[in-house]
């Protein structure tokens, strides 16, 4: 059964503006907070909730928040990452876009929470009109005293902001994305310290992605043990799921965490099965820098269990059977799919999106995007697979952020799984060079 | 050349922008008025555009560059009136984005990266765009093209042919004068 929390009004006409969202009961979580409860006991409520953070890393919120450094006299900050930038995840777009007064609601109960007077809502700049529909959303909220001075007559005050990215998928790593918001490239910062002692303009910041933030004004409505019954074991609560790729119903599902991967991928209530009939080769669960997994794999654990969408069920058998949750990117691929070819596809993404401070994964991605391009191209030899693990297990662990580790496991997890597509491709070069140059000949001769 | 000023509406948008940051942090809206500039001059950030916009913020040449330079959406060359950006990662890939930007290439005699020579459109292949659901897609401006065909991209082709405005990713509205 699917179970709708962020989702619930997904269907009602008008939710995206500030009278309907009110009428479904919207920002009752601001009246709760601001009226009933101190900002310690939110986030008591939060740590209760065993909300973990939606946008990649899934480290516990609660936890996040109580490391907040609160000296006497400077200014905090929360920041909303809506970077949303890896490869197969547009669930943060798909929320602000149709309800974007459930993040703006979230805002402000969290900034309460965490003492912050100024809050900023970072972004990504393709997201532009998304950056529309958030401007005009806090604006009603402005007008309709949600936001400024004297919040309910409380006496609490915030500000809230949108700031527009420019391009960078590395603006999404919390670091970098605080270095973009001061003007400056997005290159991650050396932690600690941590932005919650050091972050924004030097002041302790918290950095939370959009869904996270949203989820906190079902908790704060309901309370933390109501968000912990729901799900399994420690992944509590709902998760947004952007499905992509060789699926009938490609789309943003809420699910519950603890249902199969098999209900998932299968079942009409979300993907609705393979496209064209075809079966499932693979798939990337949880954006693009988490390992793949061949269908038995994402399906099975290594123990013979149905795997299931919680953060422990998808990591389980580590990265030699298993793989992670993630930011909820999950890409389906069909039997039709060259694992190479679409990892080439990442890796001149990672290449691309290498901000270039630390050389193994400045030099590293070039290299890996290189060698695969030269495989593809009917060059690679089978050193060329030797040489492209060597370089991965490089990066891996070796930089200042963790984009090196998100380059280098989809290559690693591709090799592991499907070396003997690498290996087709070495042995059948000379097919593969006669292939092109048939076309090339074509080509010319079309032109 | 004209003397590079923005308009007074921006001018008082960009005050109030740079009001959004604590004093002295002005530098924060680089990001921001680097989007309005290029909206506003030509679609691309000349070296005189920036000098302006770092005139603006009370900050160096060299700060608007390094930031001008990092960032994909900024375009440091002219480009065409119509920007054409194809998304090509994989969930795009899986589903024809290479088949789309061949036709695109074809259709206007234009490699990546390349301006066709009325100087009407630039074809630019990006990285992920978050579109993966509706894919394969491409952005003109702000606008997201979703669920591309051969004819949704002819037809877009068309469309753009007869305009004389510069593709945008925002005006003066999209920001909320606070």
């Amino acid at each position: 059964m699917s179970k709708k929390i962020l989702l619930e009004h997904i269907g009602v006409p008008g939710i995206e503006t500030l009278a309907v969202y009110r009428e479904k009961g919207g920002y009752s979580s601001v009246e709760k907070a601001l009226k009933t409860m101190t900002p310690d006991a939110i986030v008591e409520e939060v740590k209760k909730s065993g909300l973990r953070g939606r946008g990649g890393a899934g480290f516990p919120t609660g936890m996040k928040w109580s490391f907040l450094a609160k000296p006497e006299g400077v200014a905090r900050y929360l920041v909303c990452n809506a970077d949303e930038s890896e490869p197969g995840t547009f669930k943060d777009r798909y929320l602000m876009e149709k309800i974007p007064h459930a993040l703006i609601e979230g805002m402000i109960t969290s900034s309460f929470a965490l003492g912050a007077n100024t809050s900023y809502i970072y972004v990504r700049g393709e997201y532009f009109y998304i950056i529309k529909i958030l401007e005009k959303a806090i604006a009603d909220a402005y007008a309709a005293g949600w936001l400024g001075k004297n919040i309910l007559g409380t006496g609490y005050d915030l500000d809230l902001y949108v700031q527009a990215g420019a391009g960078a998928y590395i603006c999404g790593e919390e670091t970098a994305l605080l270095e973009s918001l001061e003007g400056k490239r997005g290159n991650p910062r050396i932690k600690p310290p941590f932005p919650a002692i050091a972050g924004l303009y030097g002041c302790p910041t918290v950095v939370n992605n959009v869904e996270t933030i949203a989820a906190v004004v079902p908790i704060v409505n309901n309370g933390g043990d109501w968000y912990a019954g729901i799900g399994i074991g420690r992944s509590t609560g709902t998760k947004l799921i952007s499905a992509s790729g060789h699926i009938n119903k490609p789309g943003v599902y809420e699910i519950e965490m603890g249902i199969t991967v098999e209900d998932f991928i299968y079942s009409d209530e979300y993907c609705g099965g393979i496209k064209n009939g075809k079966k499932l080769k693979a798939v990337v669960a949880g954006g693009s820098s988490v390992p793949i997994l061949p269908a038995e794999m994402i399906l099975t654990t290594a123990n013979g269990e149905k795997r299931l969408m919680s953060y422990e069920s998808l990591a389980d058998g580590g990265f030699a059977s298993g793989t992670m949750l993630g930011s909820g990117g999950f890409i389906v691929m069909d039997e039709t799919t060259s694992i190479v070819q679409n990892l080439h596809t990442f890796a001149r993404f990672y290449h691309h999106e290498s901000c270039g401070q630390c050389s193994p994964c400045r030099e590293g991605t070039g290299w890996m995007e290189k060698i695969l391009h030269k495989i593809l191209d009917g060059h690679g030899t089978l050193e060329d697979v030797d040489l492209l693990w060597e370089i991965q297990r490089k990066i891996e662990g070796n930089t200042i952020c963790p984009l090196g580790d998100a380059a280098a496991w989809p290559v690693a997890s591709a090799i592991r799984h499907f070396r003997h597509e690498f290996e087709d491709y070495v042995k059948n070069a000379a097919a593969i060079k006669n292939v092109k140059h048939y076309h090339n000949m074509h080509n010319l001769a079309t032109a | 050349m004209s003397e590079i000023k923005f308009n007074d509406e921006t001018l008082a948008l960009v005050q109030s922008i740079i009001k959004r940051y604590p004093e002295g942090k002005q530098k924060s809206a680089l990001l921001p008025l680097l989007h309005l500039a290029q909206a506003e001059f030509d679609g691309w950030l000349s070296a005189p555009v920036m000098d302006y916009v770092a005139s603006l913020l009370n900050i160096k040449p060299i700060e608007v560059y390094e930031v001008a330079s990092f960032y994909s959406m900024y375009n440091l060359n002219p480009v065409g009136k119509c920007l054409l950006e194809v998304c090509r990662t994989s969930s795009c890939w899986l589903r024809g984005a290479n088949e789309i930007v061949a036709h695109i290439e074809n259709k206007l005699g234009i490699k990546d990266g390349e301006t066709t020579s009325d100087g009407k459109f630039t074809l630019k292949t990006v990285e992920c765009l978050g579109s993966c659901g509706t894919a394969p897609m491409l952005q003109i401006g702000a606008d997201f093209h979703e669920n591309l065909t051969f004819e949704k991209v002819d037809a877009l082709i068309n469309d753009w042919s007869n305009k004389t405005e510069h593709s945008k990713y925002l005006d003066n509205s999209t920001f909320r004068k606070n």
